[in-house]
């Protein structure tokens, strides 16, 4: 299991290696740069400026010092807002990001989950048909549509909860939905489809033939065997939902990273995205990762694959 | 080959085709669904020649008009009808997918194509670098190329289709690689075909009902990835589905119309090539239902 976990953790570096190269030489060829729309004094005040940041060096030896500095987990300064370091703005932001994250598992996982189930054992009833309408609609419509149409509803129509906010629980429930919706449709659909696959096996009817009750049948025996394909949904879902929350960020006014990173990208702040991005990737891998670990914890057998 | 292996084999394809037809007519959300793709791309291409607005005409006495009989989808804050923007963004919108769709579906079967036809020490390049790519923060990388070099809509397009080809390319690898053993790739090999007529002429056309499904259920997350960039006003500078919900939210708390219907369209639209999708892939492919 160790030398599986190191394996696929050897497999992290030429990802990240990637992603710092090419979002490094993709956001340096573009025209225009963090100070060009800025007016200045002089030309020389914005020479002076670009030689503060080491600007003005070949590209090449800018990439180097980069990547080295990165290696001693230094990313430097944020290029438009100086008064902190990279590393400060994604410690006071991530955090924002990742509670909104961890609550749309939450409702991916206790909204989908018992729906596919139910679906499932239901199967062919009015009850699947209802609750996999709903997935589907679930899956069809975007975030920024649910989002402002349940603000609509909710805040301004309704007035039970607040419309942008970011302090309080009750602020935490809209954002919340809309960013879990759309995976727990998916995840309604994939335990459906492999809770009605396990629970038309020999085991099933044996544990019923044991007069355990309908409960502990589909729970303790048929649902385990069901989770592996929600599982491997999970991994690319899990980053999806810690990290692509731009639009629900943009929403409900979430001071996250996903907002910072999209101010960066339109001032151009090179250190910022760098960081961002960087951030997304190393998150989306330790979640493949996790998922990896997670299957074969389950199935032994992919452990030597 | 015997002539009788041949009928056999012919008779099976006949029967098969129409067992396709048969089982997608069969599902009816996925026909009503067609029906009304064929009615959205009919009124976005025709409908505004037939408006007696265009999208930018000012009414300065009709603002904010809710829906009525003269305005079927209200007024915009400038006197605009909604109706013929919402027509006019699905021009966008359809446009941007029917292109970036075409990008990613010509990418991601050439890729999967040649992948799976040679095998070996290539295939397992080609298709490590699919992973590498899956596990990038695409959406970051889109964002980053849209708001560097400017708002073209050729850039959009290729944007989107690079990102949006991988699915593709394992799908049809994966059914390449099947089809090599089949008896009538040996028989094309043994006609002594160069590699490039065996593997187009007669290993892709059979991979088409795969490539059908797939084409229809990449070009609804095509459409979601463009709204989605206009929508943070990322987008093209012409007013698309995205742009338009963009606009709607701003004013949504007094003028509700103006997010409600630029959303239904949209959303319907995804929703039926979804729909569509699945039904196909039903109709291909029985064995992997989704639906009961």
């Amino acid at each position: 299991m160790a030398g599986f976990f190191v394996r696929r953790l050897m497999e992290f570096i030429p990802v990240v290696f990637l992603v710092i190269t090419l979002t490094f030489f993709l956001v340096r060829l573009a025209p225009g740069g963090p100070f060009s729309g800025e007016k200045f004094v002089s030309e020389e005040a914005l020479r002076q400026i670009e030689a503060q940041y080491n600007l003005d060096a070949p590209l090449f030896v800018q990439y180097w010092d980069y990547l080295t500095d990165v290696l001693r987990g230094d990313l430097g300064p944020s290029l438009k807002r100086p008064n902190r370091s990279v590393t400060e703005w994604i410690k006071l932001k991530f955090p924002v990001s990742l509670e909104l994250g961890l609550y749309g598992l939450f409702v991916a996982l206790f909204i989908g989950l018992p729906a596919g189930v139910l679906a499932a054992r239901y199967q062919n009833t009015w009850i699947d048909r209802v609750t996999m309408s709903g997935a589907t609609a679930g899956i069809c419509i975007p975030n920024f549509v649910l989002g402002p149409l349940l603000v609509l509803v909710f805040a301004i129509w309704l007035g039970w909860l607040p419309v942008a906010l970011w302090e309080k629980p009750v602020d935490k429930i809209l954002p919340s939905l809309t960013l879990g919706v759309v995976y727990a449709a998916y995840i309604a659909r994939l335990s459906r489809t492999a809770m009605i696959e396990v629970l038309s096996q020999d085991f099933i009817r044996t544990a019923r033939a044991k007069g355990l009750s309908e409960f502990q049948v589909v729970f303790r025996h048929a649902l385990p065997g069901a989770l592996q394909p929600v599982v491997a949904f999970l991994g690319p879902a899990a980053a999806g939902l810690l990290t692509g929350s731009f639009v629900v960020e943009n929403i409900f006014r979430v001071p996250g990273l996903g907002t910072e990173f999209i101010k960066a990208a339109l001032n151009r702040d090179y250190t910022m995205i760098m960081g961002t991005v960087l951030v997304f990737a190393v998150l989306i891998l330790f979640f493949n990762l996790l998922v990896d670990l997670i299957h074969a914890w389950i199935d032994p057998r992919l452990r030597h694959d | 080959m015997t002539s009788a292996h041949r009928n056999e084999a012919a008779s099976f394809t006949f029967q098969g085709r129409n067992s396709i037809a048969r089982c997608f007519l069969r599902n009816r959300l996925a026909v009503a669904s067609l029906i009304v793709l064929v009615l959205i791309v009919m009124s976005c291409v025709l409908g505004p020649m037939f408006s007696r607005y265009t999208w930018q005409d000012q009414e300065r006495e009709n603002r904010f008009q809710p829906p009525c009989r003269t305005h079927w989808f209200g007024t915009d804050n400038l006197g605009r009808d909604i109706f013929v923007r919402v027509l006019m963004g699905g021009r966008v919108s359809l446009e941007v997918a029917t292109v970036a769709t075409g990008v990613a579906v010509f990418i991601g079967v050439l890729y999967g194509a040649l992948a799976g036809f040679w095998g070996g020490r290539v295939d397992a390049v080609m298709m490590r670098f699919v992973d590498i790519m899956y596990s990038l923060p695409y959406a970051v990388f889109v964002i980053i190329v849209v708001t560097y070099f400017g708002r073209s809509l050729v850039l959009l397009f290729a944007a989107i289709g690079a990102v949006e080809w991988l699915t593709m390319a394992r799908i049809i690898r994966g059914q390449i690689l099947s089809l090599k053993r089949r008896e009538f790739v040996e028989a094309a090999w043994a006609t002594g075909l160069p590699w490039y007529r065996v593997l187009f002429r007669h290993m892709l056309p059979n991979t088409l009902g795969v490539i059908v499904v797939y084409t229809t259920l990449t070009a609804p997350r095509v459409i979601l990835l463009e709204a989605f960039l206009s929508y943070l006003g990322l987008g093209t500078q012409e007013a698309s589905w995205g742009t338009l919900i963009q606009d709607g939210v701003a004013a949504m708390e007094e003028y509700p119309w103006l997010l409600i219907f630029p959303s239904a369209a949209l959303t319907l639209t995804l929703f039926a090539l979804n729909a569509l999708g699945d039904g196909l892939r039903d109709a291909f492919d029985p064995r992997n239902s989704s639906h009961p």
